[in-house]
């Protein structure tokens, strides 16, 4: 069963500024899908290994690893399988070169040359174009090619926001520096298929005032650039402890130290001044803190998306919690 | 009966060296301040309230940041930040290092082309340069190569640091970095320009595509051919154009690359790690020191930004949530049981944060760390950059 909001999309891009939980979210909407009974490949392009840790596996190579299963539907249907893919753009510029030309001899003196590194770190966008070009290829993929897995959906842990049209967009730039031969062809594809009604770009922010501003700026950037943007997630989410009336209590100063003590007395602790004090003094901070949030929420309603949340794992994010959230963005329509 | 125990949080760093920030910023010696660290970790803000710090300290300051959004111009309240130094409005100076003028404060937002722009405009004649600039090469290269915003930065600061030399307008230089894909992006920038330069494969470029057959070598020939197969005949022809043009540029380029990477490692500069209380980012932060020190780079210390605030009282996480769940059998609403489960969740994170500073420290002893509390609103003013800069150098709110 495919995402409820985005039935059509086989391929989700998530970014967000840096620190916002983009990876996690990315595992996230991979094991919600697959909890949806699709199979799902999950792509990481930075090199950071993020997926290993998250999924506690061994660091994954340049090759499609089974690392989890989806949970049983309602029903007991069998879950998806997630496999998942570290692309690096050296190894996908030989895979590459293989696929498409019979260079023998040719390759190692590209590679003796300098070539090689060249492409993979300097050369304007070749890097992106290799690292998207995969990503392309996976989405693509179809069973005629026996060899490989067929996926129902990919997922790509993408660039942070800022970095986030260039390196979808940028196959625009070297098309036009590349005005005809193989490498247009290619980069034409991959940004048909960046463009279509089978890709989503799913921003994440937290509930603050850059990260909130940057994904407004992102949003306006991708539409500007005819890439689909698909949901916001807004990740990190403090507890809602309190509810709207006793935060009005906590910030109009009408709660009362005596009361406070007296229920501490009846949980069992003892409410002496300096405990409430302390927690008064939490309280406010919170009050505070959630009013923010309340503002930068508002704004994010206001981004012309449709919008999910993730709560903040208080604990730290373990596989356990990315089955938590999971669930959640599949309850949620996300995934 | 009340028990001892121990106390961890922000504020209690047993057995760790604690930046002392302000020694850092009044040393006359510290010309340069490098504030590196991974993504969303606070860095824009960091550099910020440390220049304005030490500009109101008596510094005669300019803050250098690279990131493309306007976060910097955002937080301290210039709408406009373009290549070129301006003065930050509201900086009140008491300090005074010389003991005639009071500190100030400039700020700059690199513009990655326009600097690469004008770096082959003061090399080149006005025909060369014209030529270079037009080439579809360069325009790529020079607007959407990731690395090229490193290479600017590094430029840059060379520049600024000449001309704060030459004009005396500046004594301390703070550098935010970009926000790389990778820590290295930074440090390897000079490196990889020249390993590049001098490669072979520029030397291939160089080599005219229809030249006498002696000088092609085999090898040469069979790369040639192979990048013509899959780039085409007209992107290698443009970039041997952009190489050939580009030629006596390099030389230039180089040498200043390899001037600003001297800078960095010279007594005068002091890098500061920024990281936040999470695994991945203090991954990233350890990865930077090691790097640091193998650069033989002034590392000056660690800061750990967005700590979150130290609870009061003494009631642990657990007795808190109990108590919580007896408050709560007794009353769904109770405002008291609410107030507990935050308190559960604050002792938690900062046991939590203190565990990952330790674990820091344990590797890394030699790396004195300041902690800097979590706001609880944004930094958008000079008021909040002040306030960060203070918690920074650790004044605690009384």
């Amino acid at each position: 069963m495919p995402s409820r909001d985005f039935p059509q999309v086989r391929l989700h891009i998530v970014t967000g500024k840096g620190g916002t939980g983009k990876s996690t979210v990315s595992a996230s909407l991979a094991l919600g899908l697959a909890s949806a009974g699709q199979n799902v490949l999950l792509c990481e392009v930075e090199g950071r290994q993020g997926i290993a840790r998250m999924f506690d596996v061994e660091p994954l190579p340049y090759a499609e690893r089974r690392i989890a299963t989806g949970l049983p539907g309602p029903d007991g249907q069998r879950g998806g399988v997630v496999h998942a893919l570290h692309i690096d753009p050296e190894s996908a510029l030989w895979e590459y070169l293989s696929m498409y030309y019979k260079l023998g001899r040719a390759g190692k003196a590209l590679d003796r040359f300098g070539v090689v590194e060249f492409a993979t770190t300097i050369a304007p966008g070749v890097r992106d174009v290799l690292l998207t070009g995969k990503v392309y290829e996976a989405t693509k993929r179809n069973a005629r090619n026996k060899k490989a897995i067929t996926y129902d959906a990919v997922v790509l842990d993408a660039p942070p926001t800022g970095r986030i049209a260039p390196f979808l967009g940028v196959n625009q730039e070297l098309a036009g520096l590349a005005r005809m031969g193989p490498i247009k062809n290619q980069a034409d594809s991959v940004t048909t298929l960046f463009r279509s009604a089978r890709t989503a770009v799913h921003l994440v922010t937290v509930l603050e005032e850059m990260p909130v501003q940057e994904t407004a700026d992102g949003i306006a950037e991708l539409r500007e650039h005819g890439l689909p943007v698909g949901g916001v997630v807004v990740n990190m989410v403090r507890p809602r402890d309190l509810d709207e009336d006793d935060l009005l209590a906590v910030r109009a100063g009408k709660v009362t130290k005596r009361k406070v003590a007296t229920e501490l007395n009846r949980g069992g602790l003892t409410g002496n001044a300096d405990l409430v004090m302390g927690l008064l003094g939490e309280a406010r901070d919170h009050a505070e803190r959630r009013a923010l949030e309340d503002d930068q929420r508002a704004l994010v309603g206001e981004l012309d998306a449709p919008t999910y949340e993730l709560p903040l794992l208080v604990g730290g994010v373990d596989l356990g919690g990315l089955y938590e959230l999971a669930g959640l963005l599949r309850d949620q329509g996300l995934a | 009966m009340t028990r001892v125990r121990t106390r961890v949080g922000p504020q209690s760093l047993a057995g760790g060296r604690t930046l002392d920030v302000d020694r850092l910023l009044d040393d006359p010696h510290t010309g340069i301040i490098v504030c590196c660290g991974s993504g969303g970790v606070g860095k824009t803000t960091t550099s910020a309230a440390l220049a304005l710090r030490a500009a109101e300290r008596g510094r005669k300051v300019v803050v250098l940041t690279i990131d493309p959004a306007r976060r910097l111009a955002q937080a301290m309240g210039i709408e406009v930040l373009d290549n070129t130094p301006r003065p930050v409005p509201g900086v009140v100076s008491t300090g005074s290092t010389d003991g005639q003028h009071g500190g100030s404060l400039d700020a700059m937002m690199l513009d990655m082309k326009r600097t690469f722009d004008e770096v082959v405009e003061s090399q080149a004649s006005p025909e060369k340069a014209q030529q270079i600039l037009q080439n579809p090469f360069y325009v790529a290269l020079s607007s959407s190569f990731a690395g090229t915003q490193e290479y600017m930065a590094m430029e840059k600061l060379g520049q600024i640091h000449a001309d704060a030399q030459r004009d005396a307008t500046y004594d301390l230089i703070v550098v935010d970095t970009p926000p790389s894909r990778s820590a290295l992006d930074f440090l390897d920038a000079p490196e990889r320009l020249s390993s590049f330069l001098d490669g072979r494969f520029i030397k291939l470029l160089l080599t005219p595509a229809k030249g006498p057959a002696r000088v092609m070598t085999a090898g040469f020939g069979i790369v040639t051919n192979a990048l013509t197969k899959i780039l085409g005949a007209q992107v290698l022809r443009d970039m041997q154009t952009f190489v050939a043009a580009f030629d006596t540029l390099f030389g230039g380029f180089r040498q200043r690359a390899q001037k600003t990477f001297e800078l960095l490692q010279a007594d005068g500069t002091a890098f500061l790690v920024i990281a936040a209380p999470e695994p991945d980012a203090l991954r990233e932060a350890a990865y930077f020191v090691e790097r640091l020190s193998e650069d033989e780079m002034p590392l000056a210390g660690l800061v750990v930004n967005r700590a979150s605030p130290q609870p009061q009282g003494e009631v642990t996480a657990e007795e808190a949530m109990a108590a919580a769940q007896r408050l709560r059998k007794h009353d769904a609403d109770s405002l008291t049981a609410g107030l507990l489960r935050l308190h559960a969740d604050r002792v938690q994170m900062v046991e939590r944060e203190a565990r990952l500073r330790s674990r820091f420290e344990a590797a890394h002893p030699q790396v004195p760390m300041t902690v800097v509390p979590a706001l609880a609103g944004d930094v958008h003013d000079l008021d909040g950059l002040r306030q960060v800069g203070a918690l920074m150098a650790g004044e605690r709110p009384t």
